[in-house]
């Protein structure tokens, strides 16, 4: 058997370890889009969950939730957008842990890799689904009678403002993922987590009809920032400093979520 | 370079702030080019052991060198001369077989023409060509972990450490494996293998040490071990307990090892097998005590443990306390 031939191995080029960094979290990301393509059940919920929210809203209760200018439809759909994103982000917490569950991360853990690869590759494979997602709500959106009434580069800046705060908020989830002790338990500790900030918030209603006591938490927490950011640039009349607010909370998080992940992923065993 | 594939000196790791003594003043030196054998139950610091060597897990004291590279110092460099394989078989069950490998491949930054010739190869000596292009999900237990065992060989490494690469195969996938490692060490690899099995350290490994609760409690080659044990077990079967109260009495002497009666069982370990039962049949006749049966077989794991501990190594099971073996959160022990 000539199995383990004496001969050097062709190493690449020598590269840069920010280069190799880069190539690793491509190549865990790759990983995570072909495990997510070849399990239809998760792909169905992924893109099916989102659909589902809107014709809930536009068609069951949208009736009963009045706005006083224009369609709720064009109310909903930004919000929607929002509320999407971040429930994609959750599939970062499920993703790391299975990998933790199935020992894949100790084998990552032994190899030559970049130690934030194999939590940076899966956040980024999940900003990769949460695109494909945005496309899909915003089709089916246009499909139920949402008109955005703002330019398309707006539109545009939108989505990326939603997708950007996600990917933020993802690095929170990876540390979940990573501090749980199963797939099942990390998808339980997201609830009482995203419950909160994506109902109380003002992407399915208007904050000003919760209760006063409720209203302060609504109106400034981020979710509602971001949400007012994304619904002022796609219907064209920008929501005061709502975007930059929206910006600040997302750098903010990942200066404090990332370091708080990667110093759990080197711990976690 | 070092003589030596891995020189571990005085090795401690501790687990919950110092209550669990995992591994407990363990020093290895793994020759190059052959098997090197750790064998213990669970729970007694194998797969610690391999962690910290594999840079895991770091330990709480010592110094382990790999290849010649600090494990602490200089993990990468270890990183990139070691191949690791597993008793869970962690490959991706979302990926298929050459998808495995090539994701192994370009982790340890090889370069893609290497890496797809290199896969193909691995699968086409593991037999497992036919399976290439199918998921891992798809594969049997022993596809599994012969397609784990090429992942850790992508990188073609000259040292690989096998964490119980059997455990729960069947007889056939265990041969198969078995015959693949000795294809390996033949070529130059040298091999850090943890087992449970006598019979698969007899096979393989040319010097072995048994653990015990994180320290070291015999070394030397299995035939070593072995001549210290008696090198066959004879397993009487009586009646009743009484009788083989009786029987365990009147064949004091046959064996210079102590006797070990479970239930109706007395069992001894004899250095001429045929001999002793000649002589334990003619004292039990002679006292016309009924026997139900009577065997002869090759020490087992557990008859090391007796012989060496005077405890048996399931005992160990039920006081399992090795954090590090990870097994509450993946259901594992």
């Amino acid at each position: 058997m000539s199995l383990a031939a004496t001969k050097p191995l062709p190493v690449q080029a020598q590269k840069s370890s920010l280069r190799w960094a880069v190539s690793d979290v491509l190549t865990i990301a790759r990983r995570d889009i072909l495990a997510l393509v070849r399990i239809p059940s998760s792909i169905v919920f992924a893109l099916l969950q989102p659909v589902m929210f809107v014709l809930l809203f536009r068609y069951v209760f949208g009736g009963a939730i009045p706005i006083p200018e224009g369609q709720y439809v064009n109310y909903l759909i930004p919000g929607i957008l929002v509320q999407t994103t971040i429930f994609g982000a959750v599939g970062t917490a499920i993703g790391l842990s299975e990998d933790l569950q199935r020992g894949l991360i100790e084998r990552f853990r032994a190899l030559p890799m970049a130690r934030m690869a194999v939590l940076a590759g899966r956040t980024v494979s999940d900003l990769a689904r949460n695109i494909v997602i945005l496309v899909i709500i915003t089709l089916v959106g246009f499909a139920v009678g949402f008109r955005p009434h703002g330019s398309f580069v707006a539109y545009i800046q939108a989505c990326l403002l939603a997708l950007l705060f996600a990917y933020c908020l993802s690095w929170g989830f990876a540390f979940i993922g990573l501090a749980a002790p199963n797939s099942e338990t990390a998808q339980a500790m997201t609830f009482p987590l995203i419950f909160p900030i994506t109902f109380a918030s003002s992407i399915f209603v208007l904050v000003s009809t919760m209760p006063s006591w409720l209203q302060g938490f609504a109106t400034y927490q981020p979710v509602s920032e971001t949400t007012d950011a994304v619904r002022g640039l796609m219907s064209g009349t920008p929501h005061g400093n709502s975007t930059w607010i929206s910006l600040a909370w997302a750098s903010g998080a990942i200066l404090v979520l990332a370091p708080l992940a990667i110093s759990k992923y080197r711990k976690a065993a | 370079m070092s003589d030596f594939a891995v020189e571990a000196l005085n090795i401690v790791r501790t687990f919950k702030d110092g209550e669990v003594r995992a591994l407990d003043d363990v020093t290895l030196h793994v020759p190059r080019s052959e098997v090197f054998g750790l064998l213990g139950p669970n729970g007694s610091g194998k797969t610690t052991m391999i962690r910290i060597l594999s840079t895991i897990l770091s330990p709480t004291s010592g110094t382990a060198k790999v290849n010649g590279f600090d494990v602490v110092k200089q993990p990468d460099e270890v990183r990139r001369s070691i191949g690791l394989a597993g008793q869970y078989a962690t490959v991706d069950e979302n990926l298929t077989g050459f998808e495995n490998l090539r994701m192994i491949g370009s982790l340890n930054h090889l370069e893609k023409k290497f890496v797809i010739a290199r896969s193909n190869e691995l699968l086409e000596q593991f037999g497992l060509t036919d399976a290439a292009n199918r998921t891992a999900k798809t594969y049997s237990g022993g596809m599994r972990r012969r397609l784990d065992l090429a992942a850790a060989l992508v990188a073609n490494p000259p040292l690989l450490f096998l964490d119980e690469p059997t455990t729960g195969l069947d007889p056939q996938s265990r041969q198969d494996l078995w015959a693949i490692i000795e294809g390996l060490v033949e070529g130059g690899t040298s091999v850090l293998l943890t087992t449970q099995y006598l019979e698969e350290a007899d096979r393989l490994c040319k010097q072995l040490v048994v653990l015990d609760h994180g320290k070291i409690i015999a070394e030397g080659t299995s035939q070593e071990l072995k001549t210290g044990l008696g090198s066959t077990v004879l397993a009487l079967t009586f009646a009743s307990i009484a009788d083989a109260a009786r029987g365990a009495a009147l064949l004091e002497g046959i064996s210079s090892k102590p006797s070990n009666v479970d239930g109706t069982v007395v069992e001894f370990t004899v250095d001429h097998g045929p001999s002793s039962a000649a002589d334990a049949l003619r004292r039990i006749d002679a006292a016309t005590i009924a026997l139900t049966g009577l065997t002869l077989r090759e020490p087992s794991l557990d008859d090391v443990f007796l012989s060496l501990t005077g405890h048996k190594a399931e005992e160990m099971l039920s006081t399992e306390n090795e954090p590090s073996a990870r097994p509450t959160r993946k259901g594992r022990s």
